[in-house]
């Protein structure tokens, strides 16, 4: 067993509200620069929909994530290492700028310089690339917003395989809508880390948050088709890719995300989960589909069992940290409730961030006068959202699981209800479910109340004691690019050492 | 002339090797965060492909050809049975045939990179510099198969041969005295190919030399510690 932490994050759906205040402020802080105009580490998604960039679940057409290969092995979609570089001329696998949307502007000042006309002067958009005039804009990072653009188009979404009858959600009556916020996964088995040819990209042994080492960075793009998220983005004016840093600045210090800062629905969790990092490889590649996700749940650690800990703390990991694990919210959603769920673990990625489904409108009871029960819980095939649409999106097909989380987060209403409407302890509804009163009464707390010190349980990395402070005296801060100007190959032309390692000279002081 | 022949195929040579080796050393150890192939592969797709493959492939073979062709002593080639004119017609006929992939290719890339116009727009003067210079060399190159059809006993090919082996052993008096005389054509090519090895650490060039070997035997993940117990 080898112990390794990571901060995770959970999303509940159920409560997001589509306000973008997430990709907003993510994008103020992080690429609001030239070159990722298009990028967007968190973006919003109403689905169904095909997404951003278009049609990024469908790895038949971008071949992102793992497979397993004829003889048992895993192997990157886009094709094992030797064809990687023999396509390192031109990526066949990689998407265009339009797959994701011209990045624009409008030109504003027209609206003060036009002259006297007898139409009102109106602000025309122009191309952030290419600075030329726009006629029309096609897409944007946002197009399908609230069911925006034709049901014809929105069906491609992958989501839809093996959903009975897919056309009839095209009509106005039997339509639905979720959310979808999306971010980078920083997965326990990455892809884009694989595929980097440069080794730029690596996952911090700390925290767990993948990140591309900007100076080794060599533009070959090959980690932008292996993201089966498509959370990879390369910057046309460096040149080098951009992702996700799970504002690593801001997990150091104990704070959330901006991201799960800002979020209005307080929908976003962190928490630390303990994990094997010995049974990765085994578990990315169980041979069924429909078992990653619970392959994935046995890879987590008991954060409270005491072999662990002993574990936790011979790999070095703090007692703080541990602490955090224990009541980590990520542990309480995804491991004790089991209301949180992968996204689409079938890329074999084993991604930490989790979503909790959302619920939805039950449809027939308008038409039928009565809805349908199942004990003392709502039949869910009923349902607005189709069970399988989900399971498609969170479990790879497998609806039990799926259907154990909506059924608690329902248990939990009616517990709720009858408790604080009628007065009585309805305890059979808990009892269908699998849950205790005093389990309810924690995901009430967490998932319905969601108080911030409940929701962001993060600990600081204590950088002070993990590093010799002195050594950092004068050194390098948080810089962008080429903000130092010191290579990382270790050979200096000019003869200085390198920076941050600083020796002393003890001197001997006689009175 | 004899002046002009030996700053130009004596000493410029030196110069422009030095420029190369100590300016991408530099680049290299200050300015990683430049070094890169500069791919515009995300703003167009599909002429890139059609340009960039037989683009790399005609220039490896063309570079691999040249290496070989004039660095390795005509004696090897004697030992394995290759004469002169055989080799003569090696040269012609291979680096004739990567010469046309790669001039394909170029042509491809060049009017990607003028004619469209978010390429155009995101291109920085050396992006466009580079890809002049390599059309200007690759055609003198296929110009100077010509000039080897009129003479197809070797000889040429042996003075350039003698030229670049005089050059790396550092007898540029023997050197220049063995170029001196071969066709205007075969000079100006040198003389490109030297000024491509002076643009070479201030252009996207570079990437060349981060060609991902390694990650063939590297394992999949990778993982960084923060500090080293």
């Amino acid at each position: 067993m080898k112990v390794r932490a990571q901060i995770g994050m959970v999303l509940n759906l159920d409560k997001c509200i589509g306000c973008h205040t997430c990709s907003i402020t993510c994008k103020n802080v992080w690429t609001s620069r030239e070159g990722v105009e298009y990028a967007w580490f968190n973006n919003v998604e109403t689905k169904p929909g095909i997404g951003f960039p278009k049609e990024w679940e469908n790895q038949q057409k971008w071949n992102g994530g793992w497979v397993r290969n004829k003889s048992g092995k895993l192997e990157l979609k886009i094709g094992g290492k030797r064809r990687i570089l023999a396509n390192i001329f031109a990526n066949p696998d990689l998407p265009e700028i339009d797959d994701y949307y011209e990045p624009f502007d409008f030109d504003y000042q027209h609206l003060h310089n036009a002259g006297d006309s007898k139409h009102q002067p109106v602000a025309r958009p122009r191309s952030l690339i290419s600075g030329q005039r726009m006629e029309k804009i096609e897409w944007g990072p946002n197009w399908e917003e609230i069911l925006g653009t034709e049901f014809a188009k929105r069906k491609k979404d992958k989501n839809f395989d093996e959903v009975v009858q897919k056309d009839i959600y095209g009509q106005f009556e039997k339509t639905f809508m979720m959310y979808l916020p999306r971010l980078c996964e920083h997965c326990l088995n990455p892809a884009c880390v694989a595929a980097c040819p440069s080794g730029a990209i690596y996952k911090r042994e700390e925290d767990g948050i993948v990140l591309i080492d900007q100076d080794k960075c060599r533009g070959w793009r090959m980690c932008v088709s292996a993201c089966p998220y498509k959370k990879i983005y390369y910057n046309w004016k460096t040149g080098k890719s951009e992702k996700c840093t799970f504002c690593f600045p801001r997990i150091e210090a104990g704070q959330p995300t901006v991201c799960s800062e800002t979020c209005v629905g307080r929908i976003r969790y962190l928490g630390v989960l303990l994990y094997d990092a010995d049974k990765i490889e085994v578990a990315a590649n169980t041979p069924n589909e429909k078992d990653l996700y619970q392959a994935q749940l046995d890879i987590f650690l008991d954060p409270n069992d005491p072999v662990v800990i002993a574990a936790a703390r011979a790999e070095g990991i703090s007692d703080n940290w541990i602490k955090a694990a224990q009541r980590s919210p990520v542990y309480m959603m995804a491991m004790d409730w089991k209301v949180a769920l992968p996204l689409h673990p079938e890329y074999r990625t084993l991604p930490m961030v989790w979503y909790v489904p959302p619920l939805s409108p039950i449809q027939s009871a308008v038409q039928a006068g009565h809805v349908g029960m199942n004990g003392e819980i709502p039949d869910l095939k009923s349902l607005r959202i189709p069970l399988r649409y989900l399971a498609n999106m969170l479990t790879a097909g497998d609806e039990a699981p799926v259907v154990r989380a909506l059924e608690r987060m329902i248990a939990m209403r009616a517990f709720k209800r009858a408790q604080q409407v009628d007065g009585i302890e309805d305890v059979d509804v808990l009892k269908q479910v699998g849950l205790t009163p005093v389990q309810v009464e924690e995901m009430y707390r967490y998932m319905a109340l969601a108080n911030y010190e409940d929701r962001f349980v993060i600990p600081t990395s204590h950088r002070a004691y993990a590093e010799n402070a002195y050594d950092l005296k004068s050194s390098c801060g948080f810089s962008f690019g080429n903000g130092c100007g010191d290579g990382n190959n270790g050979v200096n032309l000019f003869g200085t050492k390198a920076k941050g390692v600083r020796q002393v000279i003890p001197v001997d002081i006689q009175e | 002339m004899a002046h002009l022949n030996m700053f130009a195929f004596g000493i410029y040579p030196y110069i422009a090797i030095a420029i190369m080796v100590i300016g991408s050393w530099i680049r290299y150890d200050r300015e990683q965060y430049t070094w890169k192939t500069s791919s515009s592969q995300l703003l167009e797709k599909k002429q890139l492909r059609l340009g960039s493959i037989p683009f790399h492939i005609g220039i490896l073979g063309i570079f691999l050809g040249h290496f070989f062709g004039l660095l390795m002593p005509k004696e090897i080639w004697h030992l394995l049975g290759i004469t002169a004119q055989m080799k003569q017609m090696i040269a012609v006929g291979a680096g004739g045939l990567f010469g046309l992939i790669c001039f394909f290719g170029l042509t491809v890339l060049i009017k990607r990179r003028l004619g469209n116009p978010r390429i155009r727009a995101t291109s920085n003067t050396m992006d466009i510099v580079i890809l002049l210079l390599l059309y200007a060399q690759l055609i003198l190159g296929l110009l100077s198969i010509t000039v080897s059809l009129g003479h197809m006993d070797g000889a040429e090919m042996l003075k350039l041969m003698a030229w670049a082996q005089n050059t790396v052993t550092f007898n540029s008096v023997a050197a220049v005295e063995a170029i001196s005389n071969v066709h205007w054509i075969f000079k100006m090519h040198v003389f490109l190919g030297m000024t491509l090895f002076v643009v070479f650490p201030f252009s996207r060039l570079v990437h060349m030399l981060s060609v991902p070997v390694q990650y063939v035997r590297r394992q999949h993940q990778i993982v960084r510690q923060r500090f080293v117990r």
